[in-house]
């Protein structure tokens, strides 16, 4: 079948502005869109610019605004959005050519809420695994599949609005070890994510949990921080 | 003016390996861990069922039962030092892992949870043992994640998105590496002590395989340029469990879980092949019998692929014939729920990428070019071996995928490439920072980036006849279909000559893009020419070896031939051609007998 592919070019180095290009090409209807942008590069233009790794929906490199909304290019698939797709970078992002965004800001958001495990009591004298039950484990399994793609806090209009919100992949890597019941900084990250830059920005747009590849009901986990500034209980 | 940085030690690649390694090094050296992704993009993250350990969390388990295991499923062909060596580590080292925070599943008394996996078992009844822990089915993605968060808590140096092209070697010691930024285009000169290769794979030299894009053997290709050999390259993991044409990899941890394969006549055929643990029989074994069912006709409607079924009727009706049991001695049994828990992303690429649900259809599979058992040699502690002798080179170390210890020999089991990169990236960053912290720097090279400028400008100036995409979709159609399952002396010498008329047309690809910025096109040329030379090797290896042994199957040579070819092979990329040695393997305490599953 024929695809109508049309895609944002913007080049710094020759461009003044972005314009789009776009591409016919022949494709099936189970061609992922990477695949689509795959052959653009191999066949019509070798500078278009984007990135990409696994191509299967676990690497999180090719997060793209896909027909107006959020998706890894290799997750989405021609059957999926037709055959008129047009391809854009996530918003909200400086743009550093053509698909390809600065990411580092969204990094450095990822950095505040201090995503690492903390734990400096003894181990167990045995030397073995600390103990979690399997309830205590499923508690914050859901954040746990995060990729850091960026789909989610691209598609937030509180992250379009204020650069400086945490946005909802800091708040769900948050999450994830506040609700581990191994870690011991929770109250830390507590105080972190209630700044203004954190939860209080969140509206409830529900953008994020559409846009999360992985399906993680992330607005739902948001809540729980929320509910957990104003009890002050982590359950 | 060039960009010269200065670090004690300096990691290349930053997978599990990588990070392991630039972890346990940044304790006591002053480290850089240079990628050409963001770490989390790494493939690691692409791993999925689990990292076998012998921690005995629900039924017996011995470390010296996965060390036979693993001696079991090399074909013999795995050193035996290294192999106990890891076995032995690895129950700590999972361990570890938790107390860095890992999110493990969990049995009912809180420990870590484990699951049976292919060629793993009781050493007394030869039944599969659960030995593979693990966290869901992205197990892989957890270990990379945490060991990213612990390296950030570290503050290790990241150069992220900075793509290392060259090697540099002085008077014999690596002194460093060259690399792009790939934002800007400029070249940056790493000069160092110590030199941790970490890079991966190369699974994209074949048409159909589970490998991520960024999977192009950067590492090897740069040791290899630089005259390291490369060890047992004709040894190349295809999974039995990939999606139908696409390639992705479904875990064998479905099978562990009690999935079966079926064949286009509705039959379960690994029995046959694999009497006492059918389903779970080494990759290897069972690629080779979904192989074989194919070319006798048996595959779906006369196509290359058979079914995986792990509907749960399906799966309740096969363990109850097999005698399957819970450690209660119930009989085994699953439901629709249980499955989605444990199999997540299982199901997701199912209903994403064929839009069949698991659960009540079955998945259409075949054999997916997955993982090199080969590499750049190296010996228990990570450091670089250049020679039959295990002659060590000073102040170079390689670790993960990219590295050959070898703890796989000619086949490696399921579970253990995870262990392998946490237990050797971990020596690795351990003797590079030892070495580098009594070590002075060795003299750079005087223009050390004029291989790097030549090689880009040779890209950018070719007459432009050959189109890059196209060399690259021949050479992976020609080495899945020669080089694959099935090798013979035929089709390896059709492969080699047509892999060398590719390296001469590649010479005519122009990359037209010249900017600075992002300039993809030219590092997708630059890592076809490292496919393109890493291709040649693994076909001229493979002809070389004139019998059958692990992932190595030759229809002219079709049993295991211990007397001729018992050991290692070691192959330099020299003037562009192949020249081949050998090295002994180190046997302890198993010596080769027939390999029965």
């Amino acid at each position: 079948m024929q695809i109508t592919l049309k895609i944002f070019r913007y080049n710094p180095e020759v461009d003044s502005t972005f314009h789009y290009e776009t591409y016919t090409l022949e494709g099936e209807e189970t061609d992922r869109v990477l695949d689509l942008l795959e052959k653009v590069k191999g066949y019509n233009d070798g500078t278009l610019s984007f990135r990409r790794s696994c191509a299967h929906g676990v690497c999180g490199s090719d997060a793209l605004r896909i027909n107006g909304r959020n998706y890894l290019a290799c997750k989405v698939l021609v059957r999926d959005i037709g055959t008129n797709i047009t391809v854009e970078p996530i918003l909200g992002m400086k743009i550093i050519k053509d698909l390809i965004v600065d990411m580092e800001p969204f990094f450095e958001n990822y950095k505040k809420v201090l995503p690492w495990f903390i734990n400096d009591s003894p181990l167990p004298a045995d030397g073995k695994e600390r103990l979690q039950s399997p309830e205590q484990r499923a508690i914050f399994d859901e954040g746990t599949k995060c990729i850091l793609c960026a789909c989610c806090t691209t598609s937030c209009p509180s992250f379009w609005a204020s650069d400086d919100y945490l946005g909802p992949a800091a708040l769900v890597t948050a999450h994830r070890f506040i609700f581990d019941s191994r870690d011991e900084a929770a109250s830390e990250r507590m105080e972190i994510v209630s700044e203004t830059s954190g939860l209080a920005r969140c509206h409830t747009a529900f953008n994020c949990t559409l846009a999360c590849p992985r399906e993680i009901p992330i607005t739902k986990l948001i809540g729980e921080l929320k509910i957990a500034t104003i009890t002050g209980k982590i359950e | 003016m060039a960009n010269i940085h200065q670090f004690d030690v300096v990691v290349v690649g930053a997978g599990g390996a990588g990070l392991m390694a630039g972890l346990y090094a940044s304790r006591t050296a002053k480290t850089a861990v240079i990628s050409k992704l963001y770490p989390t993009r790494s493939h690691t993250g692409a791993a999925q069922g689990g990292i076998g350990a012998a921690l005995g969390n629900i039924e017996e388990d011995r470390p010296e039962w996965h060390t036979y295991d693993t001696v079991k499923g090399s074909d013999y062909l795995g050193d035996q030092d290294a192999i106990e060596f890891m076995c032995e580590e690895a129950p700590q080292a999972v361990l570890e892992l938790e107390h860095m925070g890992l999110p493990f599943d969990r049995t009912p008394d809180g420990k870590i949870s484990q699951r049976p996996f292919g060629g793993h078992t009781n050493n007394e009844t030869g039944k599969p043992v659960r030995r593979a822990a693990h966290a869901a089915d992205r197990t892989g993605h957890m270990i990379l994640q945490t060991l990213y968060q612990q390296c950030l808590k570290n503050k290790v140096n990241f150069f992220d998105e900075y793509q290392v092209l060259d090697l540099l070697i002085v008077d014999g010691k690596a002194v460093g590496v060259v690399a792009v930024n790939l934002a800007d285009g400029e070249l940056h000169t790493f000069h160092a002590k110590s030199v941790i290769i970490a890079t991966g794979g190369h699974g994209r030299i074949f048409e159909v395989t589970s490998n991520a894009y960024a999977y192009t053997g950067d590492g090897i290709a740069i040791a290899m340029r630089r005259g390291i050999p490369m060890e047992d390259m004709e040894f190349f993991q295809f999974h039995p469990t990939g999606i139908y044409k696409l390639g992705i990899l479904i875990t064998e941890g479905v099978r562990g879980e009690g999935g079966i394969l079926i064949n286009g006549q509705g039959e379960r055929f690994m029995p046959k092949y694999a009497p006492t643990v059918k389903d779970l029989a080494s990759r290897d074994v069972i690629s080779r019998a979904i192989y074989t069912e194919i070319r006798e006709g048996r595959g779906v409607d006369g196509k290359n692929y058979v079914w995986l079924d792990a509907r749960p009727e399906s799966i309740v009706k096969y363990a109850a014939l097999d005698g399957r049991t819970n450690i209660d001695g119930t009989p085994y049994t699953i439901t629709g729920e249980q499955l989605l828990a444990k199999l997540p992303d299982i199901v997701d690429f199912n209903r994403v990428y064929l839009g069949i649900d698991p659960v009540t259809q079955m998945m259409p599979i075949q054999p997916t070019a997955h993982y090199t058992m080969g590499g750049i040699p190296t010996n228990k502690y990570g450091e670089v071996v250049i020679d039959d002798k295990n002659t060590v080179m000073p102040g170079l170390y390689a670790a993960g995928e990219c590295a050959c210890v070898s703890v796989h020999g000619a086949n490696r089991l399921g579970t253990n490439s995870l262990l392998d990169l946490v237990v050797f990236g971990k020596y690795a960053g351990l003797k590079a920072a030892e070495y580098a912290n009594q070590a002075e720097f060795g003299k750079l090279p005087v223009d050390a980036e004029a291989a790097t400028r030549s090689a880009f400008e040779a890209l950018r100036n070719g007459s432009g006849k050959e189109n890059a995409f196209d060399i690259a979709v021949e050479m992976k159609k020609v080495m899945f279909d020669e080089v694959g399952i099935y090798r013979s002396e035929k089709g390896m010498k059709i492969a080699i000559e047509k892999v060398r008329e590719l390296r001469e047309r590649y010479k005519q690809v122009k990359v037209t893009d010249t900017g600075k910025i992002f300039n993809t096109e030219m590092l997708n040329a630059w890592e076809l020419g490292c496919m393109l030379e890493i291709a040649e090797v693994v076909a001229e290896c493979a002809l070389n070896r004139q019998e059958s042994r692990g992932g190595h199957s030759r229809e002219d040579f079709p049993n295991r031939d211990d007397v001729n070819w018992l050991k290692h092979t070691l192959a330099w990329w020299k003037d562009g051609k192949t020249a081949i040695d050998y090295k002994p393997v180190t046997i302890t305490k198993y010596q080769p007998k027939a390999r029965v599953y």
